[in-house]
């Protein structure tokens, strides 16, 4: 039986259980009069549907992540050593021609005989686990069930086991969500490290040109692969603060003001309709602002440019900043918007009283109370303008050069990721490698950022709180 | 109204007549008449909701910062009416100061908290002047021995008291005429309070003050006047030991007697 009809079967099973323990307990209830049910019946339910799936389903998951080891083994145990000195071949490829074969699906070139032997071996043992797993989960399961049914009885503390169990899930949820992130990181650093082995790190972090060339280019010239590209990621670096600092001079000063536009002046039926438009800013697809960059924005900017006497490229550090910091709006003003309003009114009513307007109240007192929390605010927005791809893989020009002048072309780190990791570079070549290092550079970069936003922003909490 | 009560021995500070308060289309202020007269220390008394605080914050016009709040009648200060549409409502807080019920320093340090309205207001050019506007301000507060040796320091790590008296010095630093007090003391424990008791005794002689106050016996300790708000209306004036000891109206004695609010 397949895993996926075990499992159907096993949450039937639960479902009766559950209807089974439920009908007991009341039993159990009834006869015993004199002593109160430790529980409600809903929880002698559960907990019987609970014993009868939580076993089963364990042993479900061991076996069905042992299993395909064990049988490959005892296949191997069987093949013939004769066959496999004589192929020469690598026992891994064999095994994958086996269990093509097993499974069915052709192979390349014609099946020996041993080979077709050993793939029955396995389809038998596959048949024959299946078979195993379904008979050992139905006897675990109904044990379960039958033992966790007999249990019922006034004493038996149903509603403890059932809290500790949801305890017990949602600790498995939360680890899952924090492994997963640390599993992304290691395996980045573990293919960075890769990478620093073609490259030196001072290369890398302290280069300052960015050519790493085509991986086969390096092959065909005879020398080793890679070592011809240069991989400096200071370019890059430039490329990505120059944009970054261009988006918050757009949207610092923008969406501060909306902020203190929404929070102190507008009438409040205004800011329930204005703030959530202008949160749709910050979900609209990030390639859409993209081609609006590069359509509209730049060709603009250019127009704009030149009728000034400046030379600006449509697609620059200026195009994709600007249009960036529009995306970046809502992420500050929402924010300070909140803060702002956090400010106690006490401090409006202590500076009014004293005879200040209304916007000498908000510059000098509601804004500076509200600085770091607005400071955490525009840290947030940075690391996310520093982080954003699309709207730099079309409208920054993708010319990784060490400039400050906005309105050159530049390139920034994660469109030299996209680069590096589409087209066909071969994946153990520091061309893709190098997609990893600059991967794990801009992690730590915002992570920094990240901590430094938060740590400001629960500071500015504890203040009124 | 019948309750105005006119004291020919001082000049009339600050005159309402027929003051109604809406919030919405509730009328929170049924027509208050009422003469604050100069350097005398008036007190507002009368069970929650009554509406004295709403009616203290008309004199200072600090109703206008709620949207709903719309008031009616006149106020004049000095025989000007202060809700004159070309009357300039940041001057009138300049001469109308204010201290709240909860001390509200701001997160800035104390010499910035004093500094605040003389700034606003250009009163001091230099830094000496700012200084010395300063000190007074905090030496009339009685706070100065407190805090001399520590201006820098944030306001908001004072006592509740002290940081209730940085707000009277707060308000005194910009030369107010007139200081209303909402409820100062409530937040406050008993020394405290009997300290800011003894400050705005001593403030009577510069400035006029009006005090809302919840404590009956804090309205006699302080105040030469005490008005009696109940559900709006302003039910009985006079001479606060007159009030006390010999209430005209039922409703005033029986609110003094503790027989409700």
């Amino acid at each position: 039986m397949s895993n996926f009809s075990l499992i159907v079967l096993l949450l039937a099973l639960m479902a009766i259980g559950y209807q089974l323990g439920m009908v007991r307990s009341r039993k159990v209830a009834a006869v015993n009069l004199q002593q109160k049910m430790h529980s409600r019946p809903h929880h002698y339910g559960m907990m019987v549907g609970l014993w009868a799936v939580i076993p089963a389903f364990f042993i479900l998951v061991l076996w069905t992540l042992l299993s395909p080891g064990v049988i490959n083994s005892m296949v191997a145990a069987q093949l013939p050593a004769e066959a496999l000195a004589a192929e020469g071949m690598n026992a891994d490829v064999i095994m994958r021609r086996i269990s093509n074969l097993a499974a069915n699906f052709g192979v390349v070139a014609e099946a020996e005989q041993w080979e077709l032997a050993a793939a029955a071996y396995m389809q038998q043992l596959k048949s024959s686990s299946a078979l195993l797993l379904t008979g050992l989960i139905a006897a675990i399961a109904g044990a379960g069930l039958f033992f966790s049914y007999k249990r019922i009885k006034p004493q038996l503390r149903a509603r403890h086991q059932i809290e500790r169990t949801i305890k017990a899930v949602l600790v498995i949820c939360s680890t899952i969500a924090i492994l997963t992130t640390i599993g992304i990181v290691l395996s980045m650093v573990g293919e960075t490290i890769k990478f620093f082995t073609f490259v030196p790190p001072a290369d890398f972090f302290f280069g300052t040109t960015w050519n790493p060339r085509f991986s086969t280019t390096g092959v065909s010239e005879g020398s080793l692969t890679g070592s011809q590209g240069s991989f400096g990621l200071l370019p890059l670096l430039s490329g990505t603060m120059l944009v970054a600092a261009i988006a918050l001079l757009v949207a610092i000063p923008l969406g501060l003001m909306v902020a203190i536009y929404l929070a102190e002046y507008a009438p409040a039926k205004f800011r329930a309709t204005a703030k959530p438009i202008i949160e749709v800013l910050a979900g609209i697809p990030t390639i859409v602002y993209g081609f609006f960059a590069l359509v509209t924005v730049g060709p603009f900017l250019a127009d704009l440019g030149a009728s000034i006497g400046l030379t600006i490229r449509a697609t620059s550090a200026l195009t994709a900043g600007v249009v960036m910091g529009i995306m970046i709006i809502p992420f500050i003003s929402s924010l300070s918007d909140d803060i702002i309003t956090q400010v106690p009114k006490a401090l409006r009513d202590a500076s009014l009283g004293l005879g200040a307007t209304k916007s000498e109240t908000v510059r000098k007192v509601v804004l500076p109370a509200a600085l770091p929390g607005i400071v955490g605010a525009v840290l947030l927005a940075a690391s996310r303008a520093i982080g954003e791809t699309m709207i730099v893989v079309l409208a920054a020009g993708n010319s990784p050069a060490l400039t400050a002048n906005p309105f050159e072309a530049v390139s920034t780190v994660t469109v030299t990721i996209v680069n590096q990791l589409t087209g066909d570079n071969d994946f153990a070549s520091p061309q893709s490698l190098v997609a990893f290092a600059l991967g794990l550079t801009l992690f730590v970069i915002t992570l920094l950022l990240n901590v430094v936003a938060l740590v400001i922003v629960r500071k500015y909490r504890e203040q009124y709180e | 109204m019948t309750a105005i009560e006119t004291n020919s021995s001082g000049k009339v500070k600050m005159t309402a007549r027929d003051v109604r308060v809406f919030y919405g289309d509730n009328e929170a202020i049924h027509g208050v008449d009422l003469d604050v007269i100069e350097n005398e220390v008036i007190a507002f008394i009368g069970p929650s909701g009554c509406g004295k605080s709403t009616f203290l914050r008309c004199l200072n016009r600090m109703n206008d910062t709620i949207d709903i709040c719309r008031v009616t009648g006149s106020i004049k200060m000095d025989g000007r009416d202060i809700y004159d549409p070309s009357l300039d409502v940041v001057q009138l807080r300049a001469q109308v100061g204010m201290v709240f019920q909860k001390p509200n320093p701001f997160p800035k340090s104390i010499y910035e908290n004093i500094a605040y309205g003389p700034r606003l207001h250009g009163l001091a050019s230099r830094k000496s002047e700012l200084d010395d506007v300063v000190e007074s301000s905090l030496r009339r507060a009685g706070l100065w021995n407190e805090v001399k040796d520590r201006l820098d320091q944030p306001g908001t790590g004072l006592s509740g008291g002290q940081q209730q008296r940085l707000c009277i010095a707060r308000s005194i630093a910009v030369s107010p005429d007139v200081i209303l007090m909402d409820e100062p003391c409530s937040a406050l424990d008993p020394i405290a309070t009997s300290i800011i008791e003894e400050l705005i005794d001593e403030l009577k002689q510069n400035f006029t003050i009006v005090i809302v106050t919840h404590n009956m016996q804090q309205a006699a300790r302080v105040s030469d006047r005490t008005a009696f708000f109940h559900l709006g209306d302003l039910i009985e004036i006079g001479a606060t030991n007159e009030v006390f000891t010999n209430p005209k109206n039922k409703r005033t004695e029986d609110y003094i007697t503790g027989r409700y609010g």
